[in-house]
């Protein structure tokens, strides 16, 4: 039986793992350093993470040439899917990271400005390999919208609708982050994870929220996702990825364990 | 220093090397590394006249079937494949190096005509009973043959990483080397004499992936 994943999320900024709240800007000083990204990426890989996540946070040309170096490094030593994101605007810019030994990559703002760059990517690399990552936030009761640029812009666009339309360009996976939740350790926004996962026909990825063992298995059952993503949990040795695992698995939840 | 020649072919091209054929592919560096990892030496192969030494050759894949195919044909890889197959040395494919040992591919618009080493084509998942497709994730190897030499201190059930939407239905059952399942029961990976494929990523399979990747190295300095 497939597995679902638990997937650390490597947040880098200068060269470093640095970690916000609610989508904190590093030119505010709202990000913490958390650590080397090559270092808590063995680590995650001795304690049996399913993949990494790495974002580019400054999407900057200096931070993606720090990227490719990041990737490289990491690739050489950790055999387990490596997963790239972060201000990559081009095909070009995909085949760069794919050939540094990422195997999918995740794009945002990028696709909202030009979806045809999922379609695009799609078609050069296939679907498996790319990624739409969409920032949500609940703006109604019962109605979420898609933000843009680390959620600083909102779009308008109707989260499902947007999802639907992202996987129809070609997108193989849906990572679906809650800008109410992130780094708050409060618990994901359930209710929009299962809306998507139960709508989408491609994985969707849980993020933003994880705060307690109890959440990441609410997520995965209540929210039917396919996988969870999370930061500080796993940064500031809170659990590991195998203590994640165990208790999921106790929780009837198929997982990898090794 | 009488073994100085003798040496020096040994790690040279004309020795144990594994040809690692580059056509493109996005996994490419992630193979060639876990394949330094377990100890090959690796020669990367642009074109057909460099499998022609090789102790071993490696078909890595990830993407549309049709442009693997095209791929390795404008680089005369296509039919040196075929040529090193048939010479026995052994060989192993990988996601769509796997699905390019078949005869054809039912993925969309594909035209391509695959190499044609087995009988059957390459099918989509149905993604009956609510099933993601793709499968992108860790699933296991079930009923793997005991048999195949790339499995050696590899147990059933262990948990290998799948990122795909299509994947082979071998004609022949005979050749199949493990089974998973993912809402159907699939060919996993396969084995005939000295062909070895598999549908998921053992360089990205931690453990038991570089466990498979260093039994088929050995299978190959032992050629």
């Amino acid at each position: 039986m497939i597995a679902k994943r638990v997937i650390p999320c490597l947040d880098v900024h200068g060269g470093q793992v640095t970690r916000g709240v609610r989508f904190g800007r590093a030119e505010a000083g709202e990000l913490r350093n958390v650590g080397d990204p090559v270092e808590l990426a063995l680590r995650y890989n001795e304690q049996g993470a399913d993949e990494m996540v790495f974002f580019d946070i400054t999407a900057s040309a200096h931070g993606r040439a720090t990227m490719v170096d990041v990737i490289e490094r990491t690739a050489d030593q950790c055999f387990m899917p490596l997963t790239v994101g972060g201000g990559l605007k081009s095909v070009e810019d995909m085949y760069t990271m794919l050939r540094a030994g990422a195997d999918k990559i995740s794009i945002n703002s990028s696709a909202l400005a030009n979806p045809d760059l999922i379609r695009a990517g799609a078609e050069k690399f296939g679907s498996q390999c790319i990624v739409v990552s969409i920032d949500t936030k609940r703006v109604a009761p019962d109605r979420w919208e898609v933000f843009s640029h680390g959620g600083r812009k909102a779009t308008g666009l109707e989260t499902l609708e947007w999802a639907q339309r992202a996987v129809s360009l070609g997108a193989g996976e849906i990572v679906l982050n809650s800008i109410d939740a992130d780094g708050t350790r409060a618990g994901f926004d359930v209710v929009i994870t299962r809306r998507l996962s139960e709508a989408l026909d491609v994985p969707v990825v849980a993020s933003g929220g994880a705060g307690s063992l109890e959440h990441l298995a609410e997520v995965l059952l209540e929210g039917k996702a396919d996988a969870v993503l999370a930061a500080s949990i796993f940064h500031f040795g809170q659990y590991t990825v195998g203590q994640v695992k165990d208790y999921l698995a106790s929780r009837g939840i198929p997982v990898r364990r090794i | 220093m009488v073994d100085f020649m003798a040496g020096k072919a040994d790690r040279g091209y004309g020795g144990k090397v594994i040809a690692l054929m580059d056509y493109g592919s996005g996994n490419l560096r992630s193979v060639h590394k876990a394949l330094l990892k377990v100890g090959a030496e690796v020669r990367i192969a642009r074109g057909g006249g460099d499998l022609a030494e090789a102790q071993g050759a490696v078909l890595p894949g990830v993407g549309a079937f049709d442009d693997c195919i095209q791929a390795l044909d404008r680089q005369g890889l296509l039919s040196a494949t075929r040529d090193f197959i048939a010479s026995g040395r052994p060989f192993l494919g990988i996601c769509v190096g796997y699905q390019a040992l078949f005869e054809r591919s039912e993925e969309f618009n594909s035209c391509a005509a695959g190499l044609g080493i087995f009988r059957g084509k390459v099918v989509r998942f149905s993604g009956a009973n609510g099933l993601k497709v793709p499968q992108i994730g860790w699933n296991q190897l079930e009923e793997i043959n005991p048999a195949c030499p790339i499995y050696a201190g590899v147990p059933e059930g262990s948990y290998v990483y799948f990122v795909h939407s299509f994947y082979p239905q071998p004609a022949d059952a005979g050749i199949v080397a493990s089974r998973t399942r993912y809402g159907e029961t699939f060919a996993s990976s396969i084995w005939r004499d000295n062909v070895f494929a598999t549908q998921f990523h053992p360089e990205k399979s931690q453990t038991v992936g570089l466990r498979l990747l260093g039994n088929f190295v050995k299978l190959c300095q032992g050629a």
